[in-house]
């Protein structure tokens, strides 16, 4: 059955749903956001046969996802990268327990930063846990990984990451897709708990299974990467490939029968069988991989052949950063590129921008009004679509580093003594990571001002709702402590601006702990919110 | 045959360029073409710069983007932006835009100029897509006058484009779906007359 054309996102989720997954828990992030949005929208979920949430963050969504795994039933979990910093200690720690009902931690790589603070590897991390990895290079593919990835759990009882990188995950196409299973029956708990209790007694005997396990995978994967390595035309250059360096690889080699010796990477850890037999039929081998150059460092320990040159990120034959390109890969395979020709005037940039009318836009607004009565003022920013705050025009945020730290950092500028100090960020980002940071600063008592930007939305990844908005978001604050003399609310409206700044006036004034929740909705939600009304 | 058409759509956040895509692709589906269509989603969405590489063929389709100097077809909801990923297109392509500015930056070059920089392409088919989704009933349905301005350069029936509209709008109430045949037609009427002095 031929699918729609689907984002690389929804066909993870449409694979999921055909293989019988029961649960499924995400923080939304680009560019993975759209897995668990297609499965909220599923007839499955509608019909309450499969569980589908927005978590309040990362480490919460995998340990939800690995206790739907414990109760027996497939299970997923998925996040953009920077997301599994937040979930590594679970994510580490579940290497450990291992799973029950199949267990795939999605993770989307965002190679080139279209929509991220960093740029990272997953299946560094995945080795980090010592989990495997699959990393389809195509839809069909995808759609295949998901499902194998499901049974790999199962029979090895351990975790399986799915890597997807942006240029899969936001890509379109269709699939064939197999006969839907209804999801999966209950498996059995586990009969011992010993196994889910990491007590140190029980995780070092964890650690000798999953040692035990990652070897079993290895020839697992290594007996049927030895059968996928191809012949080629022979010639002094072999390549391997791995995920969208696979697809680019073969966009210059269309036909089969033309491509020099390669091995397509799809699994890790790496089959060093396969790795060799490629190696021993060449001069030099190239490496074509999305991200860090994972596998061209491995090769350099599994080769142990001197004979055979490596090239590849760390050659230099690619670049060491960003994502691959179909002219990059073409070129180090020793293709001239297309001449092409652009126009002859400069064009400038054209940076996102806060919509037309956003309350984001009216609380800079003040805050830089005031800012001139505050000479030395230190604003920590955060992520979510008011980071572009720090852009022209307001220039009102100095500085964006991971979700949360904005009020983290303010503390330690304010105990060093740069003050006074604001933090800003969202409601999302708040109960993401803001709230242990604000805990922290209460406690201890220090001078500084947090301003909550609550538009009920986390808007920057499309609109997903809030978990925490308007008065929930206001007793949490008076529960944690806040002293209500200092708990202020605002409308950031144009009509509310000179109120506003005497707010922030009052806010940045007091020696002590002081906390503003700027409430107003996005814009964007409202609409889509009076859309789906009419 | 290997029928194999690739094409740059582009356009800033907000405008809809993923909703020409997505009428392309479906209507290609129709067509019996198999479909890579690579997305901008994120940041960029606000007001930003939006690109989507389409590649359509009857085999197999590797690589989700299209290589510089290869697009058929650079398609623009703005024209800066048409202007931005003109190196994408393969010598005697065809550039298809909208010539309704989008001035959210600081320093927008002047107008004129950046028409005139398109008028150079030796095809090109240049439309005001706001006055014609204006005329069309719904000044919404500029995506659809696009899709519209770029069907006589694609080998797909126009039934096939109506329905997919159908489909698409069709929840959404008739007059809705009437607007965007109008902006279809309107769109594809202006190609067609300029198609016709190229020739
Ligand atoms: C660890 C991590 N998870 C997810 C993201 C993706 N992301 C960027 S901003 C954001 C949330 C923004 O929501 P909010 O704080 O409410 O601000 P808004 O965009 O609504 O202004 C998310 C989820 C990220 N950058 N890092």
């Amino acid at each position: 059955m031929l699918s729609e054309p689907l984002l690389g996102d929804e066909v993870v989720a449409r694979a999921a749903l055909d293989a019988g997954l029961r649960g499924a828990y995400s923080y939304p992030g680009t560019p993975a956001t759209e897995l668990l949005e297609y499965l909220q929208g599923s007839a499955e979920v509608a019909k309450g046969e499969v569980h589908a949430s927005w978590s309040a963050n990362e480490k919460v969504a995998l340990e939800e996802a690995l206790g739907h795994s414990l109760a027996g039933y497939r299970a997923l979990v998925a996040m953009k990268h920077v997301g599994l910093n937040v979930a590594l200690d679970p994510f580490v720690s579940s290497a450990l327990t291992g799973s029950n009902g199949g267990f795939l931690v999605v993770v989307a790589d965002d190679p080139g930063m279209h929509s991220s603070q960093n740029e990272q590897d997953s299946r560094v991390l995945a080795e980090f846990a010592g989990i495997p990895c699959l990393e389809p290079a195509e839809h069909q593919e995808l759609y295949e990984a998901v499902q194998e990835g499901f049974s790999l759990s199962e029979d090895f009882r351990v975790p399986v990451m799915l890597r997807l990188t942006t240029r899969l995950a936001h890509c379109r196409a269709q699939v064939h897709r197999r006969e839907p299973q209804p999801p999966r029956a209950r498996r059995p708990l586990p009969e011992r708990f010993e196994d889910w209790i990491l007590l140190p007694v029980n995780a070092r005997r964890r650690l000798g299974r999953l040692l035990e396990t990652r070897e079993k995978l290895m020839a697992h994967f290594d007996e049927r990467a030895v059968s996928e390595v191809q012949e080629g035309v022979p010639g002094p250059l072999g390549v391997i490939a791995a995920g969208l360096g696979y697809a680019y690889f073969r966009e210059h080699y269309p036909d089969p029968g033309s491509c020099p010796p390669h091995l397509h990477v799809r699994r890790y850890p790496l089959a060093p069988g396969a790795l060799r037999a490629l190696a021993r039929k060449v001069d030099e081998v190239l490496v074509l991989e999305d991200g860090s150059p994972y596998v061209e460092r491995a090769l350099s320990g599994l080769l142990a052949d001197p004979r055979v040159r490596v090239r590849g990120k760390l050659s230099g034959d690619l670049p060491r950063t960003g994502e691959l390109t179909p002219e990059l890969v073409g070129r180090a395979l020793g293709f001239e590129g297309v001449p092409s020709r652009g126009p002859s005037m400069p064009l400038p940039g054209r940076p996102p921008s806060l919509c037309k009318g956003c309350g984001h836009a009216d609380l800079f607004k003040a805050l830089t009004e005031v800012r001139r009565e505050f000479p030395g003022l230190f604003v920590t920013g955060d992520i979510g679509c008011y980071t572009l705050g720090a852009l022209p025009p307001y220039q009102a945020l100095q500085t964006c580093v991971a979700m949360g730290a904005s009020i983290g950092m303010a503390r330690g500028m304010a105990d060093a003594g740069v003050l006074p100090v604001v933090a800003v960020l969202g409601e999302s980002t708040f109960a993401h990571s803001g709230i242990p940071a604000l805990l922290s600063a209460l406690r201890g008592q220090v001078p500084m001002t947090v301003i909550i930007l609550d538009n009920a939305a986390v808007a920057m990844t499309g609109g997903q709702q809030s978990l925490l908005s308007g008065e929930a978001l206001l007793n949490l604050l008076a529960g944690l402590g806040v002293d209500p003399e200092h708990l202020h609310s605002l409308l950031p409206r144009p009509q509310d601006h000179a109120a506003n700044v005497e707010v922030l006036r009052k806010a940045l004034r007091h020696q002590g702990l002081s906390v503003v929740v700027a409430a107003r909705e996005c814009l964007q939600a409202a609409r889509r919110r009076k859309r789906g009304l009419a | 045959m290997n029928e194999t058409i690739e094409l740059i759509l582009c356009g800033v956040g907000g405008q809809g360029i993923l909703s020409v895509a997505q009428v392309l692709t479906l209507t290609a589906a129709e067509h019996g073409l198999a479909c890579k269509q690579s997305e901008v989603h994120g940041m960029s969405q606000r007001g930003g710069t939006v690109q989507a590489h389409v590649r359509l063929a009857r085999g197999i389709i590797h690589s989700p983007l299209i290589p510089a100097g290869r697009a058929e077809l650079v398609v623009g909801l703005e024209p800066l932006e048409t202007l931005r990923h003109l190196h994408f297109l393969k010598p005697g392509g065809t550039v298809v835009s909208s010539t309704v500015t989008v001035e959210n930056l600081a320093e927008y070059p002047e107008r004129d100029l950046v028409l005139a920089e398109l008028e150079r392409w030796p095809r090109h088919s240049l439309l005001d897509a706001e006055a014609l989704a204006r005329e069309a009933g719904n000044p919404r349905t500029q995506s659809t006058v696009l899709v519209g301005a770029v069907s006589p350069f694609l080998p797909f029936d126009v039934p096939l484009y109506l329905d997919v509209l159908e489909r698409m709008f069709g929840s959404k109430g008739q007059a809705l779906v009437e607007a965007n045949r109008a902006a279809f037609a309107l769109g594809r009427q202006h190609s067609l007359e300029v198609l016709s002095e190229l020739r």
